[in-house]
Parts: C-alpha cells; sequence; structure tokens
C-alpha cells in the first residue's frame, strides 16, 4: 500500500527552505511565482543539451578541441546558457574509459545533464566508483577490458565534469540530430557508451 | 590570489591533516602521492566560504592524478588505472 496520507513534520532543511523562502517572498526579493516557474524549469531540463554538445563533438573536430580546451566556452557558442557552470569535458579513447562522481555530496553539471539520477547520489555509488570502479561499472553492464585505462574523476571542488564518449561504429553519415539521440545520460557520466547499428 | 606553487607534471603529496569543518579534500586521498594534472585557476578557499568569510585571497586549485594503486594498496584493477581529484593548493607539498 503506498504511503500517501501520514502526517510528517518538516525536518530541519525542510522547515529552514520554508522560512528562507517565505522571508525572500516577504522582503519582495523574489515571487512565489518565479519560484514556481524555477523549480519546474529544473525538473524538465533533461540530458538533451549534453547529447548535442556530444554530436556536435564527433561531427566537428576543430569544435571537439575547444570543447576540450574549455567546456564552458564551448557550450556557449552553441548558445547554451550555463551560468556559473565551470566545465570540464573529458575524452573516452580506446586506450582511456573515463567517469565521473562526486565523493562528498552529488556536484553534477545539472545545466547540461539535468537532475542527477538517485543512483548518482547514493553512498553505494560514491563510494565505490572511487575504490573498485571496474565492479562498479559491470554492474551497470560496461565491462571494460583491462588494457584500457580507467581514469575516475571526483568532483570535489569547483568543477563540473562531462564525459565525451566515443562516437560507435557503423554511425558514419549519420546526421547531428541522429547522432545525438544515440548519446544517453549515463554514458556521459561514464557508466555506459553510446549504442551504435552495430551493437 | 596566491602564486601557483605547482606545476603540471610535478609530483604532490596531500597533506595528512584532520581539520574540524568543512573540507573539500576527500580522506582517502590525505597523505597520498600523485602528479598535477592541471591547473585550473584561482579559487575562494572553501573553508572559509563555509564560514561566511570571504574566501580571499583566492587559492590556486589543481586536478591531481593518482594511480589506484597508491591510493589503495589492494586496489583489484589494471596497475595504470588512475583517480582525479580537485585539490586546493594549501593541501599539498611538493616532494
Amino acid at each position: 500500500m503506498s504511503d500517501t496520507g501520514t502526517y510528517r513534520p518538516l525536518s530541519y532543511f525542510q522547515l529552514m527552505e520554508v522560512t528562507l523562502r517565505e522571508l525572500l517572498v516577504e522582503k519582495g526579493l523574489v515571487t512565489e511565482e518565479e519560484i514556481a516557474a524555477e523549480v519546474e524549469a529544473m525538473r524538465n531540463r533533461g540530458y538533451e543539451r549534453g547529447s548535442r554538445v556530444v554530436a556536435r563533438a564527433w561531427v566537428d573536430p576543430e569544435y571537439k578541441k575547444r570543447l576540450l580546451a574549455d567546456g564552458t566556452k564551448a557550450c556557449e557558442e552553441l548558445g547554451l546558457e550555463i551560468p556559473g557552470l565551470r566545465l570540464l569535458v573529458v575524452e573516452n579513447t580506446p586506450e582511456v574509459h573515463n567517469a565521473i562522481v562526486c565523493t562528498l555530496c552529488s556536484c553534477y553539471p545539472r545545466m547540461l545533464l539535468g537532475i542527477p539520477p538517485d543512483w548518482y547520489k547514493s553512498r553505494n555509488y560514491r563510494s565505490r566508483m572511487v575504490r573498485e570502479p571496474r565492479a562498479v561499472l559491470a554492474e551497470f553492464g560496461l565491462h571494460v577490458s583491462e588494457n584500457v585505462t580507467i581514469r575516475v574523476h571526483d568532483s570535489t571542488a569547483d568543477m563540473r565534469y562531462m564525459v565525451l564518449p566515443m562516437r560507435p561504429a557503423g554511425a558514419d553519415g549519420w546526421s547531428e540530430e541522429r547522432l545525438a539521440s544515440i548519446v544517453s545520460r549515463d554514458s556521459m557520466i561514464g557508466v555506459a557508451v553510446p549504442k551504435g547499428p552495430n551493437d | 590570489m596566491a602564486d601557483p606553487l605547482f606545476r603540471p607534471g610535478e609530483r604532490v603529496r596531500v597533506l595528512k591533516a584532520y581539520p574540524l569543518g568543512h573540507v573539500r579534500t576527500p580522506y582517502y586521498v590525505r597523505g597520498c602521492t600523485g602528479t598535477v594534472e592541471r591547473v585550473l585557476g584561482p579559487f575562494p578557499n572553501p573553508e572559509e566560504l563555509a564560514q561566511m568569510r570571504d574566501g580571499l585571497p583566492a587559492l590556486p586549485l589543481y586536478r591531481v592524478r593518482f594511480l589506484q594503486k597508491d591510493v589503495w594498496p589492494d586496489y583489484a584493477g589494471s596497475a595504470n588505472d588512475v583517480l582525479e581529484v580537485e585539490i586546493f593548493q594549501h593541501w599539498l607539498e611538493k616532494i
């Protein structure tokens, strides 16, 4: 039976959020409508922007260079507004597989990938991804060869990370839009790889 | 900001210190030795920001690369596997 009717008092942090929000509204700094609109915008944000960036990098080698040199600027170049995001894009190659984690909290490039999945915020993923990444990736169904170096990025401070996955074989001649459609959220976190027509 | 003391490629050790307060240096790399992968630029000190101060002068932030086997002696994967962590300058020492 789903638990829909139980009364629960607000937690410490919920109470703090309500108090702060009501104060900001009372002082006229923001309106209820603005807050509701922002919450809705955050909820609706998916990972499509990230996919778009990856697809562009796949079809345009010069863009890829700029993306790897300065992720923030390269996103702005596509007209993506990513205020405050210091983005570092890390490239998968036949020799190196990258994966992202935030062991201290749940830092995530939300402006590009939306709200992080629950598992990304779980203690299990956060503690084990830095300790036994190969075992964790295998649980996601990704078996990385011993000949490939695994590079795990712990976003501990001010940068946010996104993986630039490898373009799958057999997707030559695809349009940028079609390429973007195979770039999954998980492939940009590094716990999966995009599936091409041959997979 | 404070001048960067380390360059890409330099070997550094993370301080083995356990101060109280809000610290962005994970426990698991404290005392570990790694290599500076890149200098990320100046950022306000998060330990100061957490105390409602301005965190200035900004400190150089580094991305430091550690071999997994230098962090976890019993690491089970490839000997080449690495971990990269952002670490502020005051947590690093030359070796």
